[in-house]
């Protein structure tokens, strides 16, 4: 029992706690709390594997930028508690066995493949210096199509969420 | 000294955990957040991976599925917006217009 | 070698004439297609007159190779003309009645609006009835078998508006069909025991066989499927009901066909195919049986009938049954001859009653005839003639041909001998009935229009006669042919004295069975006595139907009653129609509507088609519930199917 384990156990906790509290709260703004524990665990977990520019931006941008936009169209939306309507009997009968096997299947080749290789603490040093010369050099397409993708998503964002004008006998 | 299978196991349980809240949440907000938790599973595979394997490249590919997830998000919650201007509701039961 | 007789353009002329008037005859005068058939018929005719006179210079029997057909292995078939005295005699008699009938007919047809049809189909029935007999194979003869029941369906059912006449034309070919079935059975038994249907190679080959006793054997079964064909393309027992329904066509057609040609297409299979025949002595004797029953059976009928084509009909059906007889006695000679001469005076019957029909507008019946012989004497002497021929008188064709078939007839059994006595006397009274009711006494139809002579001529059953007018002779172009058969009846049968016409045809049949030398003194006075008695027998029907149709003709009503309802069966055919019909023509509908229509087209094989797209309406009706609109499902559908998937990977990993 050596100090990473325990403190990969600690995260591990963290992160399993959250997934199964955002399943089972009611009320949406509970689950996005949870959702956001989950991710700060998450960052815990890279730093373990010595991805620190990964961990830095997985607080900086996905539990504080998108969570947080989670949380503003909850209150925007004032979703209440769920309701308990009649839903889709398929998706309980043959979705969750399916998942169910389908992650009882992928543990046993995960296991029988993987086994008891370790990986050491800090295994893999992130450093932003090394991340940057492969994002320049050899992903400098993709970070620039991204960069398109922003664009069009905010362009399409307030496209959609813009209050539609006033016209007659329009009803919303 | 944590094995691999470890990382593995829990990003997994991440997915599944995902996948579950898909299926049985009826609140479409709900089901988007269960998304972003499937994705996060799968950046945890991803960077265990890397350090598996030394290869920095999928440090690399977790900040492009972020950026993904963002855009993602962004035009998403915009869509739930107009969806609720028009139906007044947020359960996904009853946005089923495109049935036969 | 030979140098070529172009055997091929014989058969081909008339279809060539058949073709013109086919396809262009319906915007030509009816002059031009007068021309067109009479040309390539009468081409014909002299082509064949052409090769009779070149015939003592030709090696035979001679073939002429026309066209490669079927070559497949060791079997080989082509299109190929024989030629020998017996295809000689049967050329001869087709190309010259038939050539006559066309003459005549364009007189019969003229007011007809479907004329150029008429010659078309009659040249076409040329083209196939002289394929038949210059055939060198089977195969070839059975074209033209097929052939001409073709042309005869087409010509039967020419005024096809008519109901009965579409159905008479349907009832002959199905009846002929029956029979074409025997033949190709045979020809079927002939491939496959001598590998081959040409004639010179199958009588080679049958010669060296042995001659079968009684019973089974290959050459009997051939011999007897041959005759089943015969029975049906030669009206006799038990496939003759289709020829009296044949009326229904025009009468240069009962001439043509049902009496001088087509019908006699049987006799000629019969008589080619004799070296099988004589070696199957059972066959022999069926063929016999059954013509005599046949001449018997069908002369009795013709008492009764009063339609005086019909009369003509039955009389054709018993004296083919005659020269069946005498192929069955082995005296195939004498049934060539029969053949001949009954050509020469039953073909003139047709006409003559063609005359007569034409004469009184459109009257078939003969009890509303009576005392036409002032009115159309030419018809009445050429009838006349043609009545003492067939009734046997000397010296005129009939006598010959008549008496050459009892005087072998006798020879190979007397029972036969007597049955033809009997019917030889039937055949004179029906006959002379005939003559007397149509053309002595008063006249007892209600006349014609005088101005509408020709419109009539058509409609064999119009009984619309309009005004009063007297019955007119018919017009020289169809006088000269009834003469021209007059005199043929007269004459004909002068070559048969001494036997000359047997030895003609000597090198085809050998010298038969019983032959002539071993009876030559004996059996002289025998014929001679024989030869009498058909003579007396003959004027014994005359003397019965003069007093009986002349003198008293109160009588016949009273006989009639007395015999009640056996002549009421007669009458009435021996209800043998009506038999079949009950026995082999209401199951087969019957069992067919059930069976084949409800049973199997309807339940079974539309249904599977209806089923089938029902089907596909009720499994998309189960599955269109999947589109539910609802996320959740879709998501649930997917989980589902990626699980499958994944498993199905991680099973082929762990297989490999």
């Amino acid at each position: 029992m050596n100090f990473h384990l325990i403190l990969f156990l600690a995260f591990g906790a963290v992160c399993v706690g959250g997934a199964i509290n955002l399943l089972a709260q009611r009320h949406p703004i509970n689950s996005a709390l949870s959702l956001i524990a989950v991710m700060a665990a998450l960052a815990g977990e890279y730093l373990l594997l010595g991805a620190e520019f990964v961990a830095a931006v997985q607080v900086i941008v996905y539990a504080g930028a998108i969570m947080v936009l989670f949380v503003f169209v909850i209150m925007l939306l004032n979703a209440g508690e769920e309701e308990e309507t009649k839903g889709s009997r398929v998706a309980v009968l043959f979705g969750v066995p399916g998942m169910l096997i389908g992650g009882v299947l992928m543990a046993w080749v995960v296991l029988r493949q993987s086994g008891t290789e370790a990986v050491p603490i800090g295994a893999l040093p992130g450093h932003p210096a090394d991340i940057a010369q492969l994002l320049f050099h050899d992903f400098l397409l993709p970070f620039e199509v991204t960069s398109i993708l922003i664009l069009i998503a905010i362009m399409g964002a307030v496209v959609l969420a813009s209050k539609p004008e006033p016209m007659a006998g329009k009803v919303h | 000294m944590v094995p691999l299978s470890y990382y593995l196991l829990l990003s997994g349980f991440l997915f599944a955990c995902g996948v579950a809240g898909f299926l049985i949440k009826r609140n479409i907000i709900t089901i988007f957040m269960s998304i972003e938790l499937m994705l996060n599973g799968v950046n945890l595979s991803f960077v265990a991976f890397a350090a598996h394997w030394h290869a920095l490249a999928g440090q690399v590919f977790v900040f492009f599925v972020m950026v993904v997830a963002a855009a993602e998000t962004a035009v998403g919650l915009a869509i739930i917006i107009a969806v609720y201007r028009t139906r007044e509701t947020l359960n996904v039961d009853q946005v089923n217009l495109l049935k036969l | 070698m030979n140098p070529t007789l172009n055997l091929w353009l014989i058969p081909v002329l008339p279809l060539a004439g058949a073709a013109i008037n086919g396809f262009l005859g319906k915007r030509s005068s009816r002059q031009a297609v007068t021309t067109v058939a009479l040309v390539f018929s009468g081409t014909a005719f002299a082509m064949a007159l052409w090769v009779a006179m070149r015939f003592s210079s030709i090696s035979l029997p001679y073939q002429e190779f026309f066209a490669h057909w079927i070559r497949s292995g060791s079997f080989s078939v082509d299109f190929a003309f024989y030629l020998d005295q017996l295809s000689l005699v049967m050329l001869l008699v087709v190309t010259g009645v038939g050539f006559l009938i066309h003459v005549y007919s364009v007189g019969y047809m003229w007011d007809d609006p479907s004329y150029y049809r008429f010659f078309s189909y009659l040249n076409l029935f040329m083209f196939f009835m002289l394929t038949l007999i210059l055939a060198g194979n089977y195969l070839q003869m059975f074209i033209g078998w097929e052939g001409v029941g073709l042309a005869s369906y087409l010509l039967i059912g020419f005024w096809f508006t008519k109901d009965s006449a579409a159905s008479a034309g349907k009832k002959a070919f199905i009846v002929n069909r029956i029979g074409d079935f025997g033949f190709m059975i045979a020809l079927f038994l002939l491939i496959k025991h001598f590998g081959s249907l040409n004639f010179d190679q199958v009588f080679g080959a049958v010669t060296s066989l042995p001659t079968e006793a009684a019973g089974a054997g290959l050459l009997t079964a051939i011999g007897i499927l041959l005759m089943v064909g015969a029975c049906g393309k030669s009206a006799q027992i038990p496939l003759y009901i289709w020829l009296p329904d044949a009326m229904e066509g025009p009468t240069p057609v009962s001439a043509l066909i049902h009496a001088a040609t087509m019908v006699t297409a049987g006799v000629y299979l019969v008589s080619r195919s004799h070296l099988i025949f004589e070696r199957a002595p059972t066959a022999l004797t069926v063929v016999a049986i059954i013509g005599t029953l046949t001449a018997f059976f069908a002369a009795t009928i013709g008492i009764t009938q009063t339609d005086i084509k019909k009369v003509l009909a039955y009389s054709t059906v018993s004296q083919l049954g005659y020269m069946f007889m005498a192929c069955g006695a082995g005296a195939f000679s004498a049934g060539i001859f029969h053949l001949m001469t009954h050509a020469f005076f039953k073909g003139l019957l047709f006409l003559a009653a063609g005359s007569v029909i034409h004469a009184v507008g459109g009257e078939q019946d003969m009890r509303k005839m009576g005392g036409l012989k002032s009115f159309i004497p030419w018809t009445f002497l050429t009838m006349g003639i043609a009545t003492l021929a067939i009734a046997g008188i000397p010296p005129l064709a009939g006598f010959w041909s008549k008496d050459e078939i009892l005087w072998k007839a006798y020879q190979a059994s007397p029972v036969y001998w007597a049955v033809g006595v009997v019917t030889a006397f039937i055949t004179s009274f029906y006959m002379f009935r005939l003559l007397y009711m149509t053309f002595f006494g008063d006249y007892r139809g209600a006349g014609v229009d005088a101005h509408s002579q020709g419109s009539q001529a058509h409609d064999a059953d119009a009984h619309d006669v309009h005004g009063h007018g007297l019955p007119h002779e018919s017009p020289m172009v169809m006088l000269v042919p009834l003469m021209i058969l007059a005199l043929l009846s007269l004459v004909g049968g002068l070559v048969g004295i001494g036997n000359r016409f047997e030895q003609f045809l000597a090198p085809v049949f050998g010298t038969g069975l019983g032959a002539t030398e071993a009876v030559e003194g004996a059996g002289r006075s025998t014929e001679l006595l024989l030869m009498g008695v058909s003579v007396s027998v003959a004027l014994l029907g005359w003397w019965l139907a003069y007093l009986l149709y002349y003198k008293r003709p109160e009588l016949p009503q009273k006989i009639a009653d007395s015999l009640g309802g056996f002549y009421q069966t007669v009458v009435h055919k021996y209800y043998v129609d009506e038999i079949y019909a009950a026995v082999f023509v209401k199951p087969l509908i019957d069992g067919s509507t059930r069976i084949l229509w409800q049973g199997v087209d309807r339940n079974i094989i539309d249904a599977a088609v209806n089923d089938a797209g029902d089907g596909a309406r009720h499994v998309s009706d189960e599955v269109r519930h999947m589109q539910s609109g609802n996320i959740r499902s879709y998501a649930g559908w997917i989980a589902a199917g990626s699980a499958a998937v994944i498993g199905f990977m991680i099973w082929m990993w762990v297989k490999g």
